[in-house]
């Protein structure tokens, strides 16, 4: 093993002012994260507590082993998406261990529009899902919800990624042998009815869980039928009468013992193997990053200087270091597991395309888990790359990456731009987590280089009408594109709308690597079967 | 038959603990073999380990082996003994040994049998030492036991009086009258003591000293009428008649008053025909008057002061003595060095009225270099070492820590840094009682008398309830060690209750150690959360209504910086398991922490069983099993090292079932019985 040595200076006025903008962003990110937690409010708070119930997040503490860490997904999901505040899309998911396992937790929040589903609620409950059955993780869904958010039916409910996948993923994923086990701490209507019935055991709370394909109103309307809630659905006649529950708890702390209870009797065995090592910290500082780093994506740094911080002991066995030297590639261990990185150190040529893609394969072969550290302008262009064929050779890596089945984890560290982002593993090539940091873009392209090529465009509209076209004019013209590009490519925005699964403090990634690395162990890891290759 | 008190050349103790190995110490260096006898309790003892032959007296119970006259001189007869030293206590002052051994012709390293008779009858006692000019505590030593004489005698001393068992010691059947309206009733009570555990009930009356000091002197006789005094010993510090501090030489001492206490003293050994070492006890009134108490006619407990300011061996002088030799040192040739401490370290818990605790000493060690003290000033006569088990059978003392110093001062300074530099653990003890003690003003300006400790009872105790600083330390180094700890290389595994963009937080109970099984809702636990940054070390405390920023720093060794809203301190804090101890020069505070779980604060359920506090046996059963009880009602009655402890109901129910009956043994942490909570 070679031990990362370091070059940067922490006294540097570089050093400090790049540290000072990151804590900025970092510190941006704490408040915000902060605000989304307190939910859907002080009066919606008030309302729920009176009622006996606890905060959806205080329910996730009382549910995983006392001081164990909680992975949470896409806190800002739905954030400055639609009219109204809907606080991390009313729906709370992550991955947390409960007696001694690993689960992925999709947790309502009734205090944010009565739990209902918006369409991005939907879309991180699917995801949450998804990430279980990709980790092979025991799904606990603790329920407090109104159901489809009915004024936005037509992005909830017809089509295959809407509502209806939810119940579809329970079936499969318990046909794998995924443990589906429901709490039903309030409302479970309509649709929602299908949660606990569809899992695998579920417990419902004494006079506060209710389970019913029709509430109260729909049966008086339908049948004429007069019923309170509770005698209707409540859980003295779905654990006593109907059989919908299989365990009843006196109130919510109740319910999440008995769901520990649950988890404690599956059996559960990890099927990943690993060579691993005793973990050991980086010994290069991390808390170096921010100074590092910076949020000017235009500076640039060695990527080395980002591994050596994250990795154990800071030790990484490069792989064709002086070859494609754009792209860095090499071994190392994170919380004592062995991992494959691939992390950009400047624009993507044909070498480092191949030899991302040698990279990838060795690892597949191995079964190594990848990491990319994606910071990527793009692929080079010029008549000289192109005639080299610098498009077959980043589909090598494409390749690679689309077909290594290998657990893959990918952290925005930087930009991620263009097909770049394909390269390195982006949302499109189901890596098993994705992440940004607060100071990364993505985008398509550049806004500048949008800009640019949108008033290329239009200036040789000009040209040819023969008009003329002045630098203010054209400034004028660019301007909207860069800041459309600014706005769009922000992590906030990204992450709001589900293309990631998080934006993350770059202090706590090498925690959340190693806790995601940790938890994608309860599968066994697949062969890998690579596509054509073009030579 | 008269015994030929030529040189022996194997010796046997027939004791246990520090004594036996101290005594066997000086044997060996005058080249003796040592012989060590034991119970099956001892049987890998350190006083056992150390003998160069051991032999199995018998079962654990003291009674069926160190207190076994006939196992133990079979014991001598097995291993060619010579000569038996008795150590103190056990079979030390019993005529009974002393004759049997004469007729076994084993030689008594300790008095004539006549000797300890003579003093073991108080109220014979004091007529001889009347007839000799020592003086004595006005009082009442008659044979006439009628309640109205008893009741003028008392009258004629002047209350308060003492009500004293003739037979009696140990502090059983003694009793303070402080008027005569209450002579009556206290006199019928020390009566039925008495009687119970002496099988006597004659009594006598002394006048009751209000600041009497304890102080008392060293003789030592030879088989040839010579006699001296080794000076004096303060005892004062004592918690109900047991000595818990001493000194030598008594402070205040004027060499007029010592010289009048040592003639006294060597008068009265002279009077009985003594031979060997002694200790004349007297009250030392605040006028300079001395009254003769008693005499122990063996080696004390707290003979190494004496040792450490004339430079004496005192068994040396035993076993000399006993061999026939003349007294090593003539008065004149005795001088007294400095001053010197002792401090008794006890297995018990003060806190919980010096309960006697038992366990496992996993650590017992006096670090001198670390603690930078010089070996010639500081000894430690212990009878365990690490990895040593404290069984229930036994005296809980385990070792006592001496001191010498150039002066009072500097030999206290000294006591208090080898009492923090004492390492014990696994077992509880007095040692920060004793460090209170030593570091309290009042014993350092020499405000003694055998009332001290009750005196001082609100300051030498620890309190109740810490401060929030002392909540805050305990709870940083519970927090440092569960963020670091983790069960598995899984980093889920951690307990730094890791949050994405958010404050890691980690909560913990803090609780009196005596009260570890108290449940959260319990009052004497106090919640402490901590938050923290990724990558910071500051925490922030929140501790009830307080919050304080907090962060921890390693020091050398067990070494730590604290620092609480910037205020830094140092203390020594060790990890006993979940007891965090830490050590300041004031003293020591143990908290017991815990991980708070998550089953805890959901729906709690009332402690179920109750477990065994120590090894012991049951006495009684108070309850039916099935009938309903109130929450603190006594369900069962254990007796562990000569104390009842009682178990009370830890909620409204009933208990299901008992485990043990009346006379069985329990071990620490037997379930005793099974309790059902009221809906």
């Amino acid at each position: 093993m070679s031990t990362l040595s370091t070059q940067i200076n922490p006294r540097s006025d570089v050093f400090q002012t790049n540290a000072a903008s990151m804590l900025g962003e970092v510190s941006k990110l704490r408040e915000l994260t902060a605000a989304v937690a307190q939910g859907g409010g002080p009066k919606a708070r008030e309302r729920h507590e009176s009622r006996g119930k606890l905060f959806v997040r205080d329910r996730i503490d009382h549910l995983i082993d006392e001081g164990s860490p909680f992975l949470e997904f896409s806190a800002l999901a739905a954030h400055h998406v639609y009219d109204s505040d809907v606080p991390a899309a009313g729906v709370v998911t992550g991955i947390g261990r409960v007696s001694g396992v690993e689960c992925v937790i999709v947790a309502n929040d009734a205090t944010v529009k009565g739990g209902t589903y918006f369409p991005l609620t939907v879309k991180k409950h699917l995801r949450a899902q998804e990430i279980a059955r990709k980790h092979r993780l025991p799904c606990i869904y603790l329920v407090d919800s109104g159901g489809a958010f009915l004024p936005r039916q037509d992005e909830v409910f017809p089509d295959r990624d809407h509502f209806g996948r939810i119940f579809y993923n329970q079936a499969t994923m318990s046909a794998e042998g995924i443990p589906q086990i429901a709490v039903v701490m309030g409302s479970c209507t309509a649709g929602g009815a299908y949660v606990p019935a569809m899992a695998d055991e579920s417990i419902i709370v004494k006079e506060q869980g209710t389970i019913f394909l029709g509430g109260p109103p729909l049966v008086k309307a339908a049948t004429g039928e007069s019923i309170s809630a509770e005698d209707l659905g409540g859980a003295d006649v779905h654990a006593k009468v109907s059989g919908v529950a299989d365990h009843y708890a006196e109130n919510d702390a109740h319910a999440l013992q008995l769901a520990r209870a649950c988890v404690s009797r599956l059996n559960w065995q990890k099927r990943g193997k690993l060579a691993m090592q005793a973990p050991k910290p980086p010994k290069l500082d991390p808390s170096e990053l921010y100074g590092i780093v910076g949020t000017d994506l235009k500076k640039p740094y060695d990527v080395r200087e980002v591994i050596g911080r994250i990795v154990d002991s800071s030790d990484f066995d490069e792989f064709k270091r002086y070859y494609g030297d754009t792209l860095v590639t090499g071994f190392a261990h994170i919380h004592g597991y062995p991992v494959g990185i691939v992390a950009n150190n400047g624009v993507l040529f044909s070498e480092s395309a191949v030899k991302g893609a040698h990279f990838i394969e060795l690892c597949a072969q191995r079964k190594i888990p990848l990491v990319f550290l994606q910071n990527i302008t793009g692929f080079m262009v010029g008549s000289k790359y192109e005639h080299e064929g610098i498009a077959k050779h980043g589909a090598k890596l494409v390749t690679a990456v689309a077909c290594a089945k290998v657990p893959k984890f990918t952290v925005l560290i930087g930009g991620s731009f263009g097909a770049g982002n394909y390269g390195m593993c982006g949302r499109a090539y189901d890596p098993n987590l994705l992440f940004m940091w607060p100071n990364a873009r993505i985008s398509v392209m550049g806004g500048e280089q949008a800009a640019g090529v949108l008033s290329q465009v239009k200036r040789e509209q000009y040209e040819r009408d023969g008009r003329e076209w002045t630098k203010e004019e054209e400034e004028a013209f660019k301007q909207p594109t860069r800041d459309q590009y600014e706005h769009q490519g922000h992590p906030y925005y990204a992450s709001a709308r589900l293309w990631d699964d998080g934006v993350i403090d770059p202090l706590q990634t090498r925690d959340v690597l190693g806790l995601s690395l940790a938890a994608a162990m309860n599968a066994e890891v697949e062969e890998t079967r690579f596509g054509v290759f073009r030579m | 038959m008269t015994l030929d008190h030529t040189k022996f050349d194997t010796l046997l103790v027939a004791n246990r603990g520090e004594i036996a190995c101290r005594v066997m110490r000086t044997a060996r260096r005058m080249g003796l073999k040592t012989v060590a006898v034991y119970s099956d309790a001892d049987a890998t003892a350190r006083h056992v380990r150390e003998a160069d032959e051991a032999v199995r007296l018998g079962p654990a119970a003291a009674r069926e082996s160190y207190l076994n006259v006939d196992a133990v001189i079979d014991a001598a007869k097995r291993t060619g003994t010579g000569a038996i030293h008795p150590g103190y206590g056990f079979l030390s002052e019993n005529g009974g040994f002393v004759k049997a051994l004469e007729q076994a012709g084993i030689i008594f390293v300790g008095p004539p049998a006549s000797a300890i008779a003579a003093m073991g009858d108080k109220s014979a006692a004091k007529a001889r030492m009347a007839n000799a000019g020592v003086p004595l505590v006005p009082g009442y030593h008659g044979d006439d036991q009628d309640d109205a004489l008893l009741r003028s005698e008392a009258d004629k001393i002047g209350y308060p009086v003492m009500l004293k068992a003739s037979a009696g010691g140990g502090g059983k059947g003694m009793r303070v009258v402080e008027s005569g309206e209450g002579f009556k009733a206290a006199l019928d009570g020390c009566r039925r003591e008495s009687k119970a555990a002496f099988g006597d009930d004659r009594m006598l009356i002394e006048k009751y000293l209000v600041q009497p000091r304890h102080v008392e002197v060293q003789v030592f006789c030879d088989r040839y009428g010579n006699g001296v005094y080794l000076f004096e010993r303060d005892c004062s510090v004592q918690r109900r008649h047991q000595k818990v501090i001493e000194e030598a030489p008594a402070p205040g001492m004027t060499p007029e008053l010592r010289c009048a206490m040592g003639d006294a003293a060597v008068r009265a050994a002279k009077e009985i025909g003594y031979v060997g070492a002694g200790t004349v006890e007297f009250l030392l009134d605040a006028d300079g008057s001395f009254y003769f108490m008693e005499m122990n006619t063996r080696l004390q407990v707290e003979h190494p002061v004496t040792e450490m300011i004339t430079g004496q061996d005192l068994v040396e002088w035993q076993l000399r003595v006993a061999m026939g030799e003349p007294l090593p040192c003539t008065q004149d040739e005795l001088t007294i060095t400095g001053h010197s401490f002792e401090a008794r370290l006890y297995a018990e818990d003060p806190e919980q009225d010096f309960l006697p605790a038992t366990g496992l000493l996993t650590r017992f060690a006096l670090d001198l270099e670390g603690a930078d003290l010089d070996s010639d000033r500081v000894r430690l006569d212990s009878g365990v070492e690490s990895g040593d088990v404290v069984s229930m059978h036994y005296d809980p003392m385990l070792a006592k820590l001496i001191v010498h110093g150039a002066d009072r001062d500097a030999a206290l300074a000294t006591l208090n840094r080898a009492l923090a530099a004492l390492d014990v653990q696994g077992v509880v003890t007095n040692r920060a009682f004793l460090q209170r003690l030593a570091n309290h003003p009042g014993f350092k300006n020499v405000e003694l008398d055998t009332r001290f400790i009750e005196r001082n009872e609100a300051t030498l105790f620890a309190p109740r309830s810490y401060s929030t600083d002392a909540y805050a330390s305990a709870a940083l180094i519970g927090l440092n060690q569960l963020a670091q700890e983790c069960e598995s290389d899984s980093p889920w595994d951690r307990h730094d209750g890791f949050r994405l963009n958010a404050p890691h937080t980690i909560r913990i109970a803090l609780c009196d150690p005596a009260s570890a099984q108290a449940a959260d809702s319990d009052e004497a636990v106090v919640i402490v959360e901590g938050k923290r940054e990724s990558g910071e070390s500051l925490w922030n405390l929140t501790i009830g209504d307080q919050t304080l920023t907090a962060s921890l720093q390693s020091l050398t060794g067990d070494a730590v910086a604290v620092t609480l809203n910037g205020h830094r301190r140092r203390l020594q804090a060790r990890r006993d398991g979940h007891v965090v101890v830490m050590a300041e020069p004031s003293g020591e505070t143990r908290l017991f922490w815990r991980r708070i779980d998550a089953i805890d604060h959901g729906h709690h359920e009332a402690e179920s069983t109750l477990t065994a506090p120590m090894n012991g046996t049951v006495v009684a059963l108070l309850v039916e099993p099935g009938a309903a009880v109130e929450k603190g009602m006594p369900l069962m009655v254990m007796e562990a090292m000569k104390m009842e402890h009682t178990m009370t109901a830890p909620a409204d129910g009933s208990v299901e079932t008992f485990h043990f009956q009346s006379g069985d043994t329990v071990s620490q942490g037997d379930v005793l019985l099974d309790f059902a909570p009221s809906e």
